[in-house]
């Protein structure tokens, strides 16, 4: 049995295969490299990262739901400088792609990492307008086109990177938003971020989480992700990179055959620290077992 | 590489009421572990994502296992609660880093509270020299013969007063004020803040073991932090409970007002 190829190719970046980390759910993959080989990753997409540090949010961050988990960090990371001194050197250690997922408060927040991120060696920038944590900037760029197409046609202006936009699902129109996105430059699209959920302590009578809500990942938002993938894939012409509740191959095949290109995991991270090499082994076997030779032969072949 | 490995439920009981006992088989694994750590459980039930990180209570590198003491307080405990004998369980760990032991230290303070008593019981056993333990519930006490093999001082607090003094550990400690260099503690934050303060006026000092909701419990997802200070001009940063914790020094913990 010939070994099907896994490749793809996202914006002209070619990657060995299409499992990437979803952010902020991988850090910079140091911690996940002691449970395996970051060599074997299409890519890290790394944690958002700012112009400047940012402490993230008070109180209690994350919550469990049936299928799902509740977070609300609200961005903590070391800021670009730190990022550029300590990130990158480490993940250029390893044979995979570079993404940097890109934080802000206002427009000239994310220009500064942009052009900070200039000269660096990194493979893709993704720029984050769907953080539902955070009360300036992130999603409150990524719910109204028109923001949507300002924020994306600024940053791409000045990115020496291809550019990849998180979309949010908090939105009535998902199909609306990524047109915009594309419109405005996109390279490339990855959907969803987290959605908007809530979950009460009824014996203290409280919000579980400190920011009272937060962003709902995991298996139980897997439909709602699919079905997002699979509208965006029918009206935009860039590759889209697709992600939500991804713990299997057989997920992430789902997502392929829906129109995206490449797959992201990300809380299935939590619940094995390996979850992204199970993934890959797993499309890989689902290849194996429908005699199809190369991973691209599955992208967008929904019946 | 690290993974997740198997282990074998050898005993699982109520020690207390809500309070149970899971002695773990864990093989080779159990040379690893230090005084103070956790590591990660994966429940059985599937729609329940996130591993429980619980605090080892005893290490046995002669027999290769664990014993864990956690209380049920959530649907996942609660699951833990429920397996048998001869059960495997996906774990992961040793994990963060524990108490640090200072051969000098003659005289040390151990102060429990509830759920955070578990992990000062190998604490116990593993420190030479005279140690002076106090103890606080709610109600039901648990542990405290185990922790006399170790010390002829251990003091006992209720908050029904039902078993030893009424009240808090911190009124059992002003009122049988312990002499020693190093206080190790281990309970919920608001004991923790409490302690910080006494150890502080009596000019002991401390070390805590905070704990906190987790999540990925490796270090990379940032649900667990806990607010330490910083030389820079942040003045305080958040770190890791899980990977730069759980056990901090008392003076480099910033408390929420």
């Amino acid at each position: 049995m010939i070994k099907p190829d896994l490749s793809v190719n996202i914006a002209g970046v070619q990657l060995k295969n299409p499992v990437m980390t979803a952010s902020g759910t991988f850090g910079s993959g140091r911690e996940y490299g002691e449970y395996l080989d970051l060599n074997q990753l299409g890519a890290v997409v790394t944690k958002g990262v700012a112009n400047i540090p940012w402490k993230g949010n008070d109180g209690v961050r994350v919550a469990e739901v049936y299928g799902g988990v509740l977070n609300s960090v609200g961005l903590q990371n070391p800021g670009i400088d730190e990022f550029i001194k300590k990130d990158i050197p480490f993940l250029r250690q390893y044979d995979t792609k570079i993404i940097v997922n890109i934080a802000g408060r206002t427009l000239e927040d994310y220009c500064q990492v942009v052009e900070a991120l200039s000269h660096e060696d990194i493979d893709m920038l993704e720029l984050n307008i769907s953080c539902p944590n955070v009360k300036e900037g992130g999603v409150a760029f990524g719910t109204n086109p028109q923001m949507v197409h300002q924020v994306t046609s600024e940053v791409k202006r000045r990115a020496k990177q291809p550019l990849i936009v998180k979309l949010s699902p908090n939105v009535t129109d998902i199909v609306e938003i990524a047109k915009a996105a594309e419109a405005a430059g996109a390279d490339a699209l990855s959907l969803i971020n987290t959605l908007l959920g809530m979950a009460i302590d009824i014996r203290k009578r409280k919000p579980i989480l400190g920011n009272v809500v937060g962003g709902l990942s995991g298996p139980a938002i897997k439909p709602v992700a699919l079905r997002m993938v699979y509208q965006v894939a029918r009206s935009v012409k860039v590759p889209i990179i697709g992600m939500g509740g991804i713990m299997s191959g057989e997920d992430a095949v789902e997502f392929l055959l829906a129109g995206a290109t490449g797959v992201a995991v990300g809380t299935a991270n939590f619940v094995n620290p390996a979850a992204t090499t199970s993934v890959i082994k797993g499309i890989e076997d689902y290849l194996i077992d429908q005699k199809e030779s190369s991973v691209n032969n599955l992208i967008g072949k929904l019946k | 590489m690290k993974s997740k490995t198997t282990g074998i439920v050898l005993e699982n009981h109520e020690i207390a009421k809500g309070i149970y006992q899971m002695k773990l088989a864990v093989g080779d694994t159990a040379k690893e572990a230090k005084v103070g750590q956790f590591i990660n459980l994966y429940l059985p039930r599937r729609d329940l994502l996130l591993p429980r990180p619980i605090s080892i209570s005893q290490i046995s590198i002669g027999e290769g296992t664990f014993k864990l003491v956690y209380g049920v307080v959530g649907k996942g405990t609660k699951e833990l609660s429920k397996m048998k004998e001869k059960e495997g369980i996906p774990f992961m760990g040793p994990l963060g880093n524990g108490f640090k032991v200072d051969e000098g230290v003659k005289n040390h303070i151990l102060i429990g509270g509830g759920i955070g008593v578990p992990p000062l019981l190998q604490l116990a056993s593993e420190l030479k020299g005279n140690i002076s333990v106090y103890l606080g519930f709610r109600e039901e006490p648990f542990l405290v013969e185990e922790f006399k093999k170790y010390s002829n001082q251990v003091l006992i607090a209720t908050e029904d007063g039902s078993y030893g003094a009424k009240g808090d550990v911190i009124k059992l400690l002003d009122e049988n004020p312990p002499e020693g260099e190093m206080v190790y503690s281990c309970g919920p934050k608001p004991m923790l803040k409490a302690v910080a303060d006494w150890s502080r006026a009596v000019d002991i000092n401390a070390q805590l073991s905070m704990e906190e909701r987790m999540a990925c419990g490796i270090g990379a997802c940032l649900v667990c932090t806990c607010k330490i200070k910083d030389e820079g001009l942040m003045k305080w940063q958040n770190k890791r409970v899980c990977k730069d914790g759980p056990v901090f020094l008392r003076d480099e913990v910033v408390w929420n007002d």
